[in-house]
């Protein structure tokens, strides 16, 4: 177990970049704290693989280090960085045994036959693979298999960390949950420091202590899943994060109004020295839509509602901005026309994409005429 | 009724029924009709029953081209295959030298039966060849007109040359198959190159080699062009394998009854070795260890 820091990391696939465009992995800075449980979240092609094999080692940097606990580990191969990484497919060796498959990177060390005995053994346990320990490897299930990557990951007590890489993108939906838990489980118990890639938000938040997401090759926001969905620092956080995501508007601004196709909006706060063109997000959970005028609501066209069972999505048309819009599975959605209101305090304003913090010390139009 | 209406489907393989009838079937029935007879002419034919598989099984010529040809087909397959192996592990995996490496290595593949014979006749002269000239002036004698071990020799060469490269394809093929994770996780459980080779490549290459060890023993078990331009079978019967021995008993003494017999018992210990090769690779690293 380790706290692994990266150091002006960049990479390139290319020999000689040229652009910001021909690196895989913008500049970046970051440490993943010891013993800690992280989501690498963000979309296929951002570079989250390629920042994981960094890491353990499969691919050499062109810029920057990457240390566990202090000592830099940038010139070292894999095999020499004790780093275990589970990958997308499960990988497992044909001709061995399940024992003989949870024993290899044991034995490729050199452990005493008792201790390895006594460790596959334990992960087998926890893993629930006691029961086929002498079975061929090939013949068992895609899951099956996979339990035995995840084991070859955990049979190595002393690690640095593990690193899976879309461990469940070939298990079936129910044994998905089932493994994740697992995962959590074995967390808890030793405490290893894990990253974990993926492109699905669901798995992402419910694995993780913290979520780092990734956008095109850049670490755009590090945070708990609440942190993410509150208060999203990047608009491609706000709509990657959320089913659906963010409603994002481009706005004008102007002393704590925003004006978006004619309508003026209070957004509850003023920004200091924010004027010109912006974006305007809020969450659809957060819109309120009311089938009547009240002070301080837009009206807008109802273009249709999707029952989802649990709740209804309502698309809404403002000006020429579409909006969706979250509602309760018992609320009466309006036909054809609406009045949209926008609670303030989870309206966020974004310059080029990043999240502007409103100044606490300036007050609006809006407070002041109160 | 329902079970009708299925059967009916055996109708649509009718014209390909046909087809190997007429190419397959009949000229092996032909064989096999000249294998039981004494055959004079259209009308003047005696049946006698298995006497000629008699005759040809108790050949003693026959057991001798037997025996040659069960030590060569092995030598061939205990060369070719490693050697097809370590080749295709030694080739470039992608960029110019992937493409140029498997034309150089394609090229013998590509040149007729006969012309190799030609070339190697050539090639290994005591006198003008570059590679007969090289072994005399090392103080080895190398003649394979004259020494019966230097035409065997000389014949396994030139099949391990013309042939290899098949192996090389095959296990070139089944290699770029495998996927670049398993790879990287034998690095990360620390696996050395011989372990990753066993554990890995070799497993993955069992199918490709299972068509290999087939193609390269069945081939090798039919070889003819190759002694035939050499030197004929000879010297002695040193190389007259069961092939040339065949023609030398159809064509050269125009005894087509025992060459009859003879050619059912040579398809029938070719699919008899093809079955046992598949059967083994078949089941090799497979199966659970009770």
């Amino acid at each position: 177990m380790a706290r692994i820091e990266l150091k002006n990391l960049a990479h390139s696939y290319h020999s000689k970049p040229k652009s910001e465009a021909d690196y895989a992995l913008q500049q970046m800075d970051h440490v993943w704290e010891d013993g800690q449980a992280y989501a690498l979240l963000g979309p296929s092609g951002c570079g989250k693989t390629t920042l994981l094999n960094i890491i353990s080692g499969l691919v050499k940097p062109s810029e920057g280090t990457v240390s566990f606990d202090g000592e830099d580990v940038s010139a070292l191969l894999p095999q020499e960085r004790n780093i275990a990484q589970v990958f997308q497919f499960p990988v497992i060796y044909d001709t061995m045994s399940v024992y003989d498959n949870l024993a290899f990177p044991l034995r490729n060390r050199g452990l005493a036959e008792t201790d390895i005995r006594a460790r596959v053994n334990e992960v087998a346990e926890m893993l629930e693979l006691d029961d086929v320990l002498t079975r061929r490897a090939a013949n068992l299930s895609a899951d099956a298999k996979q339990k035995i990557s995840l084991g070859r990951g955990l049979v190595r007590s002393d690690v640095a960390a593990i690193l899976f890489d879309e461990p469940l993108t070939v298990i079936d939906p129910h044994l998905k949950l089932y493994l994740r838990r697992k995962l959590k489980q074995i967390h808890a118990r030793f405490k290893l420091t894990m990253v974990y890639v993926t492109h699905d938000q669901l798995e992402a938040l419910t694995f993780a202590d913290k979520v780092v997401v990734m956008h095109a090759g850049q670490v755009v926001q590090i945070g708990t899943p609440q942190e993410l969905f509150e208060n999203p620092q990047h608009t491609f956080v706000g709509y990657f994060i959320g089913s659906p995501g963010m409603n994002i508007l481009p706005c004008n601004m102007d002393k704590g109004l925003a004006t978006i196709s004619g309508s003026v909006i209070p957004v509850g706060a003023v920004h200091e020295s924010l004027s010109g063109a912006h974006e305007l997000g809020i969450r659809p959970e957060f819109l309120r839509l009311h089938a009547a005028a009240v002070a301080g609501t837009v009206k807008v066209t109802i273009r249709e509602t999707e029952d989802l069972g649990s709740c209804q999505i309502a698309r809404v048309k403002m000006g020429d901005h579409s909006l969706k819009v979250k509602l309760d599975e018992g609320d009466t959605v309006p036909t054809e026309e609406g009045y949209l209101e926008f609670p303030p305090k989870w309206i966020r304003i974004y310059a080029d994409g990043k999240l502007v913090e409103p100044d606490r010390s300036l007050k609006s139009d809006v407070e002041i005429a109160q | 009724m329902k079970k009708w209406e299925d059967n009916k489907a055996w109708f649509m393989v009718i014209p390909v029924f046909l087809v190997v009838a007429v190419s397959a079937i009949l000229p092996l029935m032909t064989v096999v009709n000249y294998s039981i007879q004494d055959i004079f002419g259209p009308d003047n034919r005696v049946f006698v029953g298995l006497e000629w598989y008699q005759e040809v099984l108790s050949d003693t010529r026959l057991h001798d081209a037997l025996k040659r040809q069960l030590l060569f087909s092995s030598l061939v397959l205990l060369i070719e295959i490693p050697l097809g192996v370590l080749i295709a592990m030694l080739m470039p995996k992608r960029g110019w030298g992937a493409s140029l490496s498997l034309v150089l290595v394609a090229l013998p593949l590509l040149i007729p039966w006969n012309v190799i014979g030609t070339i190697w006749i050539i090639f290994t002269r005591p006198d003008i060849g570059l590679f007969g000239a090289a072994i005399n002036a090392l103080g080895v004698p190398f003649d394979h007109t004259a020494a019966p071990f230097d035409a065997w020799v000389t014949v396994l060469l030139m099949e391990v040359w013309h042939w290899t490269p098949l192996v090389v394809l095959l296990a070139y093929a089944g290699l770029q198959a495998i996927p670049e994770a398993y790879f990287q996780a034998a690095r990360i459980d620390g696996a050395s190159t011989w372990a990753t080779f066993r554990y890995i490549q070799l497993p993955k290459m069992r199918g490709v080699l299972t068509i290999a060890v087939l193609l390269r023993f069945m081939d090798s078990f039919l070889i003819y062009a190759e002694p035939f331009v050499l030197t004929g079978g000879g010297p002695g019967n040193s190389t007259t394998f069961l092939s040339i021995y065949l023609v030398k008993l159809a064509v050269g003494q125009f005894d087509l009854g025992p060459a009859a017999a003879f050619s059912m018992i040579y398809f029938l210990i070719v699919l008899l070795f093809c079955w046992l090769f598949y059967q083994a690779l078949l089941k090799v690293g497979t199966g659970d260890k009770s």
